[in-house]
């Protein structure tokens, strides 16, 4: 067996020492400049995959993206043979970890495959008839290797709703996914060792993990507790110095901040004429009060990332834009979508806004809204341009109503479903 | 037609609806932050908390059952695409 000393720069084909019987089998992406459409890698990425030797056998931990397949077979050659792999696990089976699965289940016909319980469903959708034989795992099932156990912990949606880790108990070693991860290349491959991915490693949160806080702080909970030597992500570098550094930045990035005790409505506007203006200024004054702080906002050429830590923090966000060709204005779209980057799930949402004749806006946005996951029990207000005593009592009745729904005050409800549109 | 009341506790909600609705079709309608996501039974997106009245809905599908099952969703909790509600009074909240 080729085996190279952990700080040995890389040859191609040659897997690395990762812990005792434990190798870094996966591939170097260098070119990758763009990650699943959203994230930019200026230092492309990695996929790692691992190769963990027990007395009963071999199991691999992830594989690598299809195009990447030859050079982790190289690898995985170098240190087990096809007929010695009894198990493989994906940690989720996104195609960046899965592409050279088919592959391997030909040339590794014994292994059997473990997957999430919440993976069964998309397995079909990714491996198309190859999956074969496969075992759905749950948090604290274990696979035995002989003299050492594999033990899986549920993380969902930390990247995909299968996601999950596995930790090889005794050598403290998480096998962590996507989490802890960057898009980093550096064949030197430890975290003491690569250049310096800091900026990557905060990238990869941000896009990757910030919209799903509260499933990070839920997985925190599961691995925080065990004891950790080495994370060996599935992107970017391993992470064999101060692994505890790692978790406790998740804990930070993912905590909210402390609540003041006040509840935070947050009213964004646009408008040409002023009319949506008025409205806006209609809807915020009367929501305001000691116990509801509300900021009014016009988002023309407003900058996004600033607003989004903003709303991240409030409680309840109210959008209001006139109706321009049929449409509400591009500004709110741009933030609208723009939340899918945070978690937004169950906050209060509103809309509201002027119109000439057809009126769009405001519907689209509700339906936005709600397809963001807040919750829209208040139905918007709309103005026939510029808005008249009852339109701007609509808007009061709005902010109001609002208020009350964020105090907790707001009265029950009786209705019947033919009353609603 | 046979009604039915279902509340929705995250928005101080009750809707009379008539049976066989699906609850998805009543908690879009008044906003609730009971989500969707494929709407066909398969995502778990809709999983929705049972606070009372569970017996006043349809049984799961075997379909159900096995997303229910997968996603480990805790007792008292099924898929707001799925359960239709048949009479009496249902009370949920998002789960
Ligand atoms: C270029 C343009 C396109 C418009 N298209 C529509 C439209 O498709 N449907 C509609 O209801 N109103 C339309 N309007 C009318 C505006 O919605 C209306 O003037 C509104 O009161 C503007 O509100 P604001 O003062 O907040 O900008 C349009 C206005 C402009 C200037
Ligand atoms: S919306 Fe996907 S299971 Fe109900
Ligand atoms: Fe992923
Ligand atoms: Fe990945």
């Amino acid at each position: 067996m080729a085996v190279l000393t952990p700080d040995t720069p890389v040859p191609h084909a040659a897997a690395r020492v990762i812990a005792r019987d434990v190798h870094w089998i996966g591939a170097l992406d260098p070119e990758l400049r763009r990650f699943d459409l959203l994230l930019d890698s200026a230092h492309g990425t990695t996929y790692n995959a691992y190769c963990v030797r027990g007395s009963a056998g071999v199991s691999i931990v992830d594989t690598v993206k299809e195009t990447f397949a030859d050079e982790f077979f190289r690898r995985l050659e170098s240190v087990a043979d096809y007929d010695e792999i009894r198990a493989i696990v994906l940690n989720h089976l996104e195609p960046d970890h899965s592409g050279a699965l088919p592959e391997l289940r030909r040339r590794a016909p014994k292994a059997r495959l473990y997957v999430s319980s919440r993976a069964q469903m998309m397995l079909k959708g990714v491996l198309h008839g190859t999956a074969g034989e496969f075992t759905a795992v749950q948090t604290g099932d274990h696979l035995d290797l002989g003299d050492r156990r594999l033990r899986f912990l549920q993380t969902p949606y930390l990247h995909w709703p299968d996601t999950q880790c596995t930790y090889l108990e005794g050598d403290a070693l998480l096998f962590s996914g996507d989490i802890f991860g960057s898009h980093y290349c550096d064949a030197r491959l430890f975290n003491d060792a690569v250049g310096s991915f800091r900026a990557a490693f905060e990238q990869y949160y941000a896009c990757i993990m910030r919209p799903f806080a509260r499933e990070v702080r839920q997985a925190l909970a599961l691995i925080e507790p065990l004891p950790l030597r080495l994370i060996a992500p599935a992107h970017g570098p391993i992470l064999r110095d101060a692994p505890a550094y790692y978790l406790s930045r998740y804990r930070e990035l993912s905590t909210p901040s402390p609540a003041t005790g006040e509840h935070t409505l947050l009213v964004f506007y646009l408008s040409a004429y002023g009319n949506t203006r008025r409205m806006a200024e209609e809807l915020a004054r009367a929501a305001a009060s000691d116990e509801v702080r509300v900021e009014l906002i016009d988002l023309d050429g407003a900058a996004i990332a600033p607003l989004l830590e903003r709303i991240e923090r409030a409680d309840a966000i109210a959008c209001g834009s006139p109706t321009i060709n049929g449409d509400a204005v591009k500004a709110v779209w741009d933030l609208l979508s723009s939340l899918t980057c945070i978690d937004v799930r169950g906050k209060i949402g509103a809309a509201f806004g002027s119109y000439g004749w057809s009126g769009e806006a405001v519907r689209m946005i509700e339906e936005r809204l709600r397809g963001l996951k807040l919750r829209t029990p208040l139905p918007g207000v709309r103005a026939r341009l510029t808005p008249g005593s009852d339109e701007l009592a609509a808007c009061r009745s709005l902010g109001h109503d609002l208020a009350l729904h964020l105090c907790g005050r707001a009265e029950h409800r009786t209705i019947d479903m033919a009353s609603l549109a | 037609m046979p009604k039915a009341k279902v509340t929705f506790e995250d928005v101080g909600v009750t809707v009379t609806v008539p049976a066989g609705t699906r609850l998805i079709e009543v908690s879009e309608k008044v906003g609730a932050g009971i989500t969707y996501g494929c709407r066909e039974g398969e995502c778990c997106t809709c999983l929705t908390k049972i606070v009372a009245g569970g017996e006043h809905l349809t049984l799961p599908s075997i379909l159900e059952a096995q997303v229910l099952k997968d996603n480990l969703a805790p007792r008292q909790h099924r898929l707001a695409c799925q359960a239709q509600v048949l009479c009496g009074e249902i009370v949920v909240a998002p789960a």
